[in-house]
């Protein structure tokens, strides 16, 4: 019988071009998700050297970082205006597909590799953009890439990489009510530090993972960056497998059944191991917000701020004191108390048709606190008009939020969308860091739900207690 | 890319940890559609303040360490976003040598796409080199090829580095050409795979 293996360890073996002592692996590229902002000097480069990408079938490209989300077709910044026609002009030169502004497949590369069914299981996936790891939800090897590996993927479809650890996180057990993916994957870096995940791809297996949709899946492998992994996936099932049943680029009928049949094979083995297995108990999890300058700051909602006395270390007294001066709080206060007056829900980590319909579901009927200035980003055109269809905007319009067109937005302030220094702002995205939506803004990482509940309440409280309350 | 081998400059300590990369070149110097100039806005937001000042508190501002070329730091430097706008910034402000205690991967590889030595050192080697660089101009000679750092005064520290990107840092290689001699074997993967 042969040795079982992990889906890591599949996935790899599967795409190794050349091996030789004392070197990185040469690993093929399936697919390649280029965007505006990584992308230019790699094309330069390549002109400058006279190369063609080698494969653009297996290249494809879009614009997300930089677009507005009201009045798209109008960029007024110059210099936002000029990366947008560097990549088109950069996709006719070189012959990628590129999902224009106005195309209706348009969105945040994240949300629509997914949505398109480009992402697939076993496939070796990458951009330049950390938060690769979201496709890999699908069981896909996937991850992020600097520019100078966007280009040799451009002129070569393959890059050096060293075989990396693997690393099982384990999900025991079920999630408790109003507690989300956000949150689970907030408290295990939370609980394992925002570089457990360093030198590692991630496997996340167990009971709440397997419970999970694609969309929550996908939530959950985004932020595996934010604990220092450049990937993170999930075995395959059939959860994955009907979610991409029918998307525009997989294959079709009987074709589709016998993918789908090489797609289960590549799950974990039975008995596999890892280089290393760290557990958490998913009943535990509560609804978290972050406090600090990276996602690994994040505590309950039901608990206090820390405080620079808690910890023994020096360097760590340290950044406490200095998150806690960037953030503008004091230790020791419960973060329920904490006022806001930003809300955004959007991003690849929280900006799909499932996000925005528990959001809504939270606000319905409500109104959103005078003090609080509220926008809602659906991560893609699709998302957009299927959120239409259902009539969500009305509902976020009614409580009082902005609806606008998709894009990255304020998940990072490249466009306009940007939060004014020393405010404060509850964000269903990725990263808390220093001037991350803008210089000196302040930043709270929380699930579209908690984002919801703050944007009515004005400040944070707890999701659960807010809708019980509701019922009664 | 110019080949590194033996390298002597001045230590700029910068005592924090978790640096990311959204602080080493902050987003608003994103939009440049060329590799070079980005030296200037390299820690913009803690270099700057809102008027546009240099901060004297701030480390790369101080007269003393004008000119440094080895840039110390805390632990998971270069964590968060894989732009690599962050080591082309590092690289043009004029560092050729980080030394911490632990790296991001991303930013490490991009490192090494930019001819910069990311060195991982001990935490308690690095606190040595940040105190020493704090009381006086300190310089480092870092030789790649013995993989060992050394002060004038006797301090030595060794450093690990796998052999694939000392080669291409010793070298100053140029990848994409390195790979393209394997064009049969990529050709050979495609014809199998398709
Ligand atoms: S939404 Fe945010 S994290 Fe995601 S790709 Fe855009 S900028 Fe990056």
């Amino acid at each position: 019988m042969q040795t079982p293996k992990n889906i890591i360890q599949k996935i790899w073996e599967q795409h190794v071009v050349h091996q030789e002592e004392g070197k990185p692996d040469l690993l093929y590229i399936d697919l390649h998700l280029v965007h505006e902002v990584t992308s230019p000097q790699a094309f330069e480069g390549l002109r400058m050297n006279g190369r063609k990408v080698r494969r653009p079938d297996l290249t494809y490209a879009t614009m997300d970082h930089n677009v507005p989300t009201r009045e798209r077709h109008m960029i007024k910044d110059p210099i936002s205006k000029k990366q947008i026609d560097t990549l088109k002009q950069n996709c006719q030169e070189f012959g990628v597909t590129l999902a224009d502004i106005n195309h209706p497949d348009n969105g945040i590369v994240h949300v629509i590799g997914p949505e398109l069914g480009l992402t697939q299981p076993g496939k070796t996936i990458v951009c330049g953009d950390s938060h690769t790891s979201t496709h890999g939800a699908f069981g896909a090897l996937a991850f992020g890439i600097g520019t100078s590996e966007v280009e040799h993927v451009l002129a070569t479809q393959t890059l050096w990489q060293a075989r990396p650890k693997t690393l099982n996180v384990k999900v025991n057990g079920k999630l408790g009510t109003g507690v989300t993916a956000k949150d689970l994957i907030l408290a295990i870096i939370g609980k394992f530090g925002v570089k457990f995940g360093t030198g590692y791809v991630i496997e996340y297996t167990g009971e709440a993972i397997r419970a999970m949709s694609m969309e929550e899946r996908m939530t959950v492998c985004n932020m595996s960056i934010e604990g220092g992994a450049r990937a993170g996936l999930i075995s395959p099932d059939d959860t994955t497998i009907e979610y991409l049943r029918g998307r525009k680029y997989v294959p079709q009928g009987e074709a589709f059944e016998a993918a789908a049949a090489r797609w289960k094979a590549l799950a974990t083995d039975e008995g596999a191991v890892y280089d290393a297995v760290v557990e958490i108990d998913a009943a535990e999890v509560e609804p978290q917000v972050t406090w600090g300058t990276n996602p690994g700051m994040c505590i309950p909602v039901t608990a206090n701020v820390p405080s620079p006395e808690d910890t023994e270390k020096a360097s760590e007294k340290d950044e406490i004191k200095r998150a806690l001066k960037y953030m503008g709080l004091e230790a020791g206060q419960p973060i329920s108390s904490v006022k806001i007056d930003h809300v955004f829900i959007g991003s690849c980590t929280n900006s799909r048709l499932s996000d925005l319909r528990k959001a809504a579901e939270v606000i319905r009927g409500k109104r959103v606190a005078p003090s609080v200035k509220a926008i809602v980003v659906p991560g893609s055109f699709s998302v957009k008009l299927a959120a239409e269809k259902e009539g969500l905007d009305q509902v976020f319009t009614e409580a009082g939020f902005e609806w606008r067109d998709s894009g990255c937005s304020m998940c990072l302030g490249m466009n306009d969308d940007i939060i004014p220094s020393g405010e404060r702002c509850a964000s269903t995205s990725n990263r808390n860091f220093e001037g991350r939506q803008g210089k000196g803004a302040r930043t709270h990482l929380v699930s579209p739900e908690m984002a919801a509940a703050a944007a009515i309440a004005g400040h944070f409280v707890d999701v659960r207690k807010f809708t019980a309350q509701e019922v009664m | 890319m110019e080949p590194l081998r033996i390298h002597e400059g001045l230590v700029c300590p910068l005592n924090r940890t978790n640096i990311d990369t959204d602080q080493i070149i902050p987003k608003q110097f994103l939009k440049r559609i060329e590799r070079s100039g980005f030296g200037q806005f390299l820690f913009y937001n803690w270099r700057f303040d809102d008027d546009g000042n240099p901060r004297p508190d701030f480390p790369l501002n101080a007269s003393q360490y004008k000119g440094a070329s080895i840039l110390v730091a805390g632990e998971n430097f270069g964590c968060g976003s894989s732009r690599e706008h962050a080591p082309w910034a590092i690289q043009d402000f004029g560092f050729k040598v980080i030394i911490a205690p632990s790296y991001a991967d991303i930013f490490k590889n991009n490192c090494v796409k930019n001819g910069i030595l990311a060195i991982q050192a001990t935490e308690e080697e690095v606190q040595t080199i940040i105190k020493k660089a704090e009381t006086k101009g300190y310089t480092l000679t870092v030789n790649l090829e013995k993989q060992v750092v050394t002060d004038k005064e006797g301090f030595e520290i060794h450093f690990d580095i796998a052999p694939y990107p000392k080669e291409m840092l010793l070298n100053g290689w140029d990848e994409i050409g390195v790979t393209l001699n394997y064009e049969d074997k990529i050709k050979q993967y495609e014809l199998a795979h398709s």
